[in-house]
């Protein structure tokens, strides 16, 4: 049972508070006041915000159910499929179980190859070695790579902090940071803007749109926002001289890293500067070479719905004459071995970032990512962020979900969320120290239920409900506390005029 | 202690004593048995889906069709100069006149027009085409920068699935896998093609 202080606060931290909290293994979870990985609000109260913008609403339905036929129709034509699903499942489970010895290897490899490895314990850590390194050249820019790993430990923040000017160079990314807005979807962190909201920020931020002789001719078309923003890019790609990563896969036998994307974007940064950096959560590992044969099959096919996203770059180390010269491996836990810990929520960390799970979520679907508060939103996000904060930091999250299991379905390694789900609310439950109003409750009801005289008592007193709902189906939904716990998220029904019992009772005699 | 012990000694802890030994089930498929000519009408069948263009040839056309290929992607009257050959693509594949890549800096290979390459191997069942930093393939900037890319495919060179194409490769060498020209999908998941690499590829089928 996780033993983390209560939260005193949101991010940032309110002084004094402890920096982290602790799993029972003494396995310390993510720290506060640094990344993004907790909201300021709880799900219930920022989804409820949510729900109310139409606009929102309308662009996340079109976007997934666009994506959800793209998928079907993909995943469909591979007669192996769920072959490769319980290959992958099994090469994570595998990967686990060996991690360290996996770590090490990589370690070698990349090292053998001209490459260095720096361990980072946490986001701090993390963030000052890349710092570090990046000032190390001389240089105050850098290129990015759209990479969860650098999200998660909010280093954009900390490069600024240090008077270096971070350069989102994916479609998506570009236009969170030039909205200064925050990601709400793994694969596709825009996905909350149409074309005419992207169209406004381009032509409110870009240089190229500013000044009395700019060409202000954009239509809001996506192959004219694309083409402004590879005119945007163009000139940064070209001077950069160090470039910043995440992973997707990292082979350990080899050494060799993977990044898979779309638009080349990753190609420029992977291969033009003379430094690349690439920041890499430990559970990204394959033991083998072959297998990544598996990966990139369900990668693709579970994230944009294509039989292969445009462009995958391998590289390992360093390769002299073609690409960079200098290359930094930074390997982060930031509580990933705190998930490890524990045997039943440890499969969160097999996941691969595809989001096919947020795609096919209906609670994601209507509330979309910034409800969640993390740079991991849907049903992943749900079992993997309270797991790195721990539970008690992002405790509404295991129950933002209808458990229908769609997310378990799509998952292209097999993840068994709903479980997981399920294990983290036993956890929050059993953590609380108090009695919450919903326990006593429940306690109450369970003493009722086994005592037939207390039972018709209590069934009679409910039946009193009947005068609030005043002939309503339902009762009203702004009961007072505690009851509106209940009632603002679910339909209570009025109690019926006579229970069943008392209706057998009235048609057959005693 | 070290960040590197540290971490380290976490994971011990988190996995204790006990480790599953855990098999791992390869029931997926790992080879094609598919005639070769069957194999080669997927792949085209597959880069056309994502936007390439695909000319065929024989192997004693290849010159002309790689002219007729630049056609495409640059339109008529192009000039030789302006495409940029990786270092060992076959001289008979070469317009006359194309520059070859001599290894000056990578960003200056964002003035040529086009770009000329072979491949290591390609994969039907996805319209992929694998370069492998071999003079051949080119290093990465070549097939990157220009925004026209014509790749040759030799006959030999097409497999069924992703696993045949690994088995293939060195895994060491920097790897790129293109399957058609740049694209995104990031504004209403609507795909369009041609953001920051090549807006346009051209592949030339030989067999």
């Amino acid at each position: 049972m996780t033993t983390a202080p209560e939260r005193t606060g949101p991010t940032p931290l309110a002084p004094g508070a402890p920096r982290s909290g602790t799993t029972f293994l003494g396995l310390p979870t993510a720290p506060r006041g640094v990344g993004h990985l907790r909201g300021d609000r709880p799900f219930p109260d920022a989804a409820r915000d949510a729900l109310r913008d139409g606009q929102l609403r309308a662009n996340l339905g079109h976007a997934t159910s666009t994506i959800r036929a793209k998928r079907a129709r993909v995943v469909g034509e591979v007669p192996d499929w769920e072959a490769l699903r319980q290959a992958g499942k099994a090469l994570k489970t595998a990967t686990m179980a060996r991690l360290d010895e996996h770590l090490l290897e990589l370690e070698r490899q990349v090292t053998a190859r001209g490459g260095t490895v720096h361990w980072a314990r946490d986001a701090d850590e993390a963030n000052a070695i890349v710092t570090r390194l990046v000032q190390a050249t001389g240089t105050d820019e850098v290129v990015k790579v759209k990479s969860m790993a650098t999200q998660e430990i909010g280093l954009n923040e900390a490069l600024e902090a240090a008077g270096i000017t971070p350069h989102e160079t994916d479609l998506a990314e570009l236009i969170v940071q030039l909205g200064d807005d925050a990601p709400s979807h793994i694969l596709v962190p825009a996905i909350h803007k149409n074309r005419a909201e992207i169209r406004e920020i381009f032509l409110r931020t870009m240089p190229q749109f500013q000044g009395p002789d700019a060409d202000r001719d954009l239509p809001d078309e996506p192959r004219r926002l694309a083409m402004a923003a590879r005119t945007h890019l163009r000139e940064r790609f070209l001077r950069a001289k160090v470039a910043i990563s995440g992973a997707n896969f990292a082979v350990a036998e080899t050494g060799t890293l993977a990044v898979v994307e779309s638009e080349g974007n990753g190609r420029m940064c992977l291969t033009l500067p003379q430094t690349l950096i690439t920041v890499m959560g430990i559970e990204k590992l394959v033991p083998t070479w072959r297998d990544l044969e598996v990966f990139l099959q369900l990668l693709p096919r579970s994230s944009t719905g294509e039989r292969m996203n445009p462009y995958t770059s391998m590289w390992t180390g360093v390769t002299p004459d073609d690409g960079p010269q200098e290359f930094h491996l930074v390997l982060l836990d930031n509580g990933r071995t705190a998930v490890l810990a524990d045997e039943v929520g440890r499969e969160a960390l097999h996941c691969i970032r595809c989001s096919a799970c947020l795609n096919v979520c209906p609670v994601y679907e209507r509330t979309g990512g910034h409800s969640y508060g993390s740079v991991y939103p849907g049903p992943i996000g749900a079992v993997l962020s309270p797991q790195l904060t721990g539970v008690e930091d992002n405790a509404s999250l295991p129950y933002a979900s209808s458990l229908c299991g769609a997310c378990y379905d799509a998952c292209p390694v097999a993840i068994d969320i709903p479980s997981i789900l399920v294990h983290l609310r036993a956890e929050h439950v059993e953590a609380q120290e108090k009695l919450t109003p919903e326990a006593a409750a429940f306690k109450a009801l369970a003493k009722a239920m086994s005592n037939p005289r207390l039972w018709r008592l209590t069934q009679r007193a409910a039946g009193l409900g009947r005068l609030l709902a005043r002939g309503k189906p339902t009762m009203p939904p702004v009961l007072p506390p505690p009851a509106s716990g209940w009632t603002r998220s679910r339909d209570l029904p009025t109690p019926p005029r006579e229970t069943f019992t008392q209706a057998w009772a009235r048609e057959h005699g005693r | 202690m070290s960040a590197r012990e540290e971490v380290l000694s976490r994971i011990r802890t988190a996995l204790g004593e006990n480790r599953p030994d855990v098999g791992v089930p390869r029931d997926y498929r790992t080879a094609d048995e598919r005639p070769a000519e069957q194999l080669r009408e997927v792949l085209v069948d597959r880069l056309e889906d994502y936007k390439a263009s695909v000319l065929r040839c024989g192997p004693d056309q290849v010159g002309a069709t790689v002219a007729a290929a630049l056609d495409t992607g640059l339109g008529a009257g192009w000039d030789p100069a302006s495409v940029v050959v990786a270092p060992g693509v076959p001289a008979t594949w070469r317009p006359d006149g194309a520059t070859e890549d001599d290894g000056r800096p990578a960003v200056e290979l964002a003035a040529f027009a086009a770009t000329l390459t072979g491949v290591a191997v390609a994969i039907a069942e996805t319209g992929t085409l694998v370069l492998d930093g071999t003079p051949l393939s080119g290093r990465r900037a070549v097939s990157l920068l220009p925004d026209c890319l014509v790749c040759v495919v030799e006959a030999g060179q097409v497999v069924g699935g992703v696993p045949e194409a690994l088995s293939r490769l060195g895994p060491t060498a920097p790897l790129t896998m293109v399957s058609g020209p740049s694209a995104t999908s990031d504004i209403e998941l609507q795909r369009v093609e041609g953001v920051h690499g090549p807006r346009t590829l051209v592949v030339v089928l030989v067999a």
